[in-house]
């Protein structure tokens, strides 16, 4: 039984108990992703598992066997990734504890869009959904941020969708 | 505090009132005021690349050997004594390595309560942790445990079995009001102020309002958790914590444990998130205290539940604003009387009534505080303590009387604008909130506002504006530190204990220093949040950017003094004093004539040096004493409000600041959107709810504590006058606070205009407005 993260093969823990969040920050010292509240609540923990945004606080590591996962410091590879410096041009973040959990959240939102996955305020649901401000603010709302970098936020997802489509 | 102080404090101002000013700090303006380069430029912050990528490590996520992790256990009951503990099971447990209860607790002392008569004093609470079979209120940690993983830890603290004899406990608001106290002072301010005759002014006046307004507890929720990971390193102990006060924790801690100062080390170079909540409480010291019993590191991360259980937030109020006003709308009396929690073994008073002292004129005034005394998890200071909550109070009343009189609310403001301090006569250093008014209504377009509630309407949605005004005193910490050290290849280093929790600590002071020394910001760098170097100042009152901007000054003039001293007869400069120079291209200047010139490198190679090292710390604050300073605003709200659901949606917010000089548009933009954003909440959403029978909090999650959400949140308009303050380091004033304050009640008179009900009970959820 392993889970692939960040590229590598990682044993699934003994202890059933252990979320893939604790297997990231205390047994791999993956310490990108953070913990707000390990109950569902925050965001904080979000990770990718095959591209897909899950709360790793909401997920057992043994729910991620023969999974692949991507933290904040696998999104980038080698270089930056284009949320990242977005997110520092436009001060998306303050005491940046939010942030990994805002930009994996973002980086898998922007792909739901672009499948054309309707949210909760998308008025017409046969069209395929649109990118604007309001459905970004409402996609992201799973992700709280206590500094109040909202605005800088959203203006860093849409400034990479832009560039994206462009 | 006591009446002492007030006497000490007056006769201070008294006496300096005397003083010339040009003898006080800021005597002769900064001349940095005139001279920026680098400052005020969008420079990004320096700590972005390391939070986007993950890299950057909290106090919870240091690796270390042979860590073991901490759980807690917490009373369910308000007050009583332990009748029975049983902690076999959880010794028994798979992993435990330590159960600690007030039976094996190292005996210990008390933590000095914060206060202004010992700067260094850093407690939360004056209970005891942990030493006896006492209990004092719901939440109060019981026990801990120590086991291999957290899981374990988290397991066995859910063994342990406690009976306790339960005491009747004080935990109805209402009915301690009898009981309360009144403290001679708040903060460094006489409490009970009466002016003239206040009552029979209201009654008399021409115009009159008097109402009674609420606001509930908040909780700080900062996203990353209290957590600390502690390590005893033979006789020195070593704290990775996440808090606003490194300086004064491990002052604390050493005390405690009686060790000396330097044995202590207390690290904490990125916190998440602070707001007045990460200070000195209970965690750490048990934290400690297990790590030496059981001779290895511990780290104790709080659940989120723990940390509404036994971090104090803002205190609930209920506070009288009564206005009177003549028929021409000037106030002739000004009442704002109140109650907040604050049990003897808390520290923080919530002084709602600051804000109604400095913001307008009057002929009279009775203004007093009074604290209830609650068995409640003591609360403490939180963004904007005091002004968050009052300008709530007086604001929504000057909106209502302005109404009644039929004025339009800013003129009103306008024509109780103070000349000079309302109470005590001083002068403001620099105040220009009509001209933030002005500025923010043309850009908001106040004009469009209908006066008439409930006029504007589209489809179910009727729609509203309010406007509000915010104030935040101007502090500056004495006794704040920083090393200088200037090196020959013409770089140089900063550092202090200082802390950063997001808003820009280090960004805009290499921004500073870079100015300060006439270099580039490429050659600065800046070393902080760890208690080894210099003791910087304390993340609070908005006042770490100032406090830490005067010992960079202080630290300027001494290296000049010692690079004159260097230069010696050899140089360009031969014969030229501190006074005469100044510091541009990479070097020292005559100000006389730009031709004499020396580079650092070139003074430092002469002298064969590597380095320069100076410590220096600010001067005394004086200041803030002989001027009324204030940072202020004009915030402005325009929203919907849904006839079917009572729903509020903010479609617009502007805040006009005025702050003195903004050192770095793009993190004082961020400062100033994060305060009003907790305003929102604290209007709308934000509600610490305390169960009446036994002050237990019912929604210790984030899932039921509903803190804004991006949804929530619209694009946000920011503008200022940057106006700078003669009186202050760079000319500025704090930020960081000022943004929370006006927003409840602009949102609040906002629902009013929208809807014509008036809501003086925070926060304004759907229910009341149905
Ligand atoms: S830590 Fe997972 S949602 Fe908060
Ligand atoms: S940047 Fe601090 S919580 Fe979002």
């Amino acid at each position: 039984m392993a889970i692939r993260i960040n590229g590598a093969e990682i044993a699934v823990p003994d202890d059933a108990r252990v979320s893939l969040l604790g297997l990231l920050r205390e047994q791999l010292h993956l310490t990108g992703t953070k913990v707000g509240c390990n109950q569902g609540a925050c965001g904080a923990c979000t990770v990718l598992i095959d591209g897909e945004r899950v709360l790793s606080c909401l997920t057992l590591a043994v729910q991620a066997d023969e999974r692949s996962v991507t933290t904040i410091e696998g999104l980038s590879g080698a270089g930056s990734h284009k949320l990242q410096d977005a997110f520092i041009e436009h001060d998306g973040l303050q005491c940046g504890y939010c942030t990994p959990g805002q930009i994996c959240a973002a980086d898998a939102m922007l792909r739901e869009i672009a499948a054309g996955v309707p949210s909760y305020i998308t008025a017409d649901l046969a069209a395929p959904a649109r990118l604007t401000r309001e459905e970004v603010r409402e996609r992201m709302s799973g992700n709280l941020c206590r500094c109040g970098a909202h605005n800088g936020i959203v203006d860093a997802i849409l400034q990479v969708a832009a560039e994206r489509t462009a | 505090m006591s009446r002492m102080q007030n006497v000490v404090i007056e006769t201070v101002k008294t006496a300096l009132g005397w003083v010339p000013a040009q003898w006080l700090p800021g005597g002769t303006p900064d001349p940095l005021i005139e001279r920026r380069v680098a400052l005020g430029r969008q420079d990004s912050r320096l700590d972005g690349p390391a939070k986007v990528t993950g890299l950057a490590r909290f106090a919870a996520e240091v690796p270390m050997e042979r860590l073991c992790y901490g759980a807690l256990l917490h009373s369910t009951v308000t007050r009583g004594r332990i009748a029975r503990l049983d902690t076999a099971a959880a010794e028994a447990a798979p992993g435990v390595v330590l159960v600690m209860t007030h039976r094996n607790m190292p005996r210990i002392g008390t933590l000095a309560l914060i206060g202004v008569s010992d700067l260094s004093a850093v407690g939360n609470s004056s209970l005891p942790i942990l030493q006896n079979d006492e209990v004092r209120y719901n939440g109060q940690v019981v026990a801990a445990v120590l086991a291999e993983t957290q899981e374990q830890a988290d397991h066995a603290a859910s063994l342990i079995e406690i009976d306790y004899a339960v005491e009747a406990a004080k935990t109805r608001f209402d009915d301690a009001k009898a009981a309360a106290r009144t403290p001679a002072s708040i903060l460094i301010e006489r409490n009970h102020v009466l002016v003239g005759n206040a009552a029979q002014e209201v009654d008399r006046a021409a115009h009159r309002v008097d109402n009674l307004y609420r606001t509930p507890g908040h909780n700080h929720n900062a996203i990353e958790l209290h957590a600390v990971t502690v390590a005893w390193q033979g006789e020195t102990l070593l704290v990775h914590d996440a808090t606003q006060m490194i300086a004064p924790s491990a002052n604390a801690l050493a005390k405690l444990f009686g060790l000396k100062k330097q044995q202590v080390r207390v690290l904490s170079p990125y916190v998440g998130g602070g707001f007045g909540g990460k200070g000195l409480w209970d965690h750490q010291v048990v934290a400690v205290a297990a790590a030496k019993l059981v001779g290895r590191p511990v780290r104790l991360m709080l659940s989120r539940e723990s940390v509404y259980r036994m971090i104090g937030g803002r205190s609930p109020s209920e506070q009288r604003v009564a206005i009177g006003a003549d028929a021409d709308g000037r106030f002739n009396a000004i009442i704002h009387t109140g109650y907040s929690v604050m049990p003897p073994y808390g520290a923080c008073p919530e002084q709602y009534t600051m804000c109604s002292r400095a913001l307008y004129n009057a002929k009279s005034f009775e203004i007093v505080q009074h604290h209830v005394d609650l068995d409640i998890v003591p609360n403490t200071y939180m963004r904007a303590p005091g002004e968050a909550i009052g300008t709530f109070a007086i604001e929504c009343a000057v909106d209502e009387l302005a109404h009644q009189m039929g004025i339009d609310p800013i003129e009103l403001r306008r024509r109780n604008e103070p000349e000079r301090h309302p109470l005590s006569g001083t002068a403001f250093s620099q105040r220009a909130l009509t001209t933030a008014y002005a500025e923010g209504a043309q850009h908001f377009g106040w004009e469009r506002r209908l006066a008439e509630p409930g006029a504007r309407r589209d489809g179910e949605w009727r729609i509203g504006m309010g406007c509000a005004s915010g104030s935040f005193p101007y502090a500056r910490m004495p006794g704040a530190h920083v090393r200088l050290t200037l090196r020959r290849d013409g770089t140089v280093n900063l550092s202090c204990s200082a802390q950063e929790m997001g808003m820009g600590t280090s960004t805009v002071q290499v921004q500073h220093a870079a100015d300060r020394l006439g270099l580039p910001v490429e050659a600065i760098s800046f070393d902080m949040g760890d208690s080894a170097l210099p003791a910087g100042s304390m993340a609070g009152g908005s006042s770490q950017t100032v406090s830490l901007a005067a010992a960079i000054m202080a630290a300027t003039e001494k290296l000049t003094g010692e690079l004159l001293r260097l230069a010696g007869n050899d140089s360009p400069l031969a014969g030229l004093r501190a006074r005469d120079v100044q510091l541009v291209d990479a070097g020292i200047g005559d100000v006389a004539d730009t031709a004499r010139h020396e580079s650092y490198r070139s003074i430092l190679t002469r002298a064969a040096r590597e380095e320069v090292s100076v410590i220096a710390a600010g001067s005394p604050p004086l200041e803030m004493l002989k001027f009324a300073m204030h940072s202020s605003s004009a915030v402005f709200c325009e929203l919907r409000v849904s006839e079917v659901t009572g729903e509020i949606r903010i479609d617009r917010l502007l805040g006009s600041f005025d702050c003195g000089t903004i050192l770095n548009p793009k993190t004082a933009a961020s400062q100033f959107k994060g305060g009003m954003i907790m305003g929102i909440g604290l209007a709308l959403t934000e509600e610490t709810l305390f169960d009446a029978r036994n002050g237990r909090i019912m929604n210790a999650t984030l899932a039921d504590y509903h803190i804004p959400v991006h949804l929530d949140v619209p694009e946000i308009d920011v503008i200022w006058t940057g106006i700078p303050d003669p009186r202050s380091p760079l000319g500025a004033r704090g930020i960081g606070e000022i943004g929370i304050t006006g927003v409840a009640a602009a949102i609040a008179n906002a629902v009013f205009n929208a809807t014509g009900k008036r809501i003086r009970d925070l926060p304004i959820t759907l229910d009341k407005l149905l």
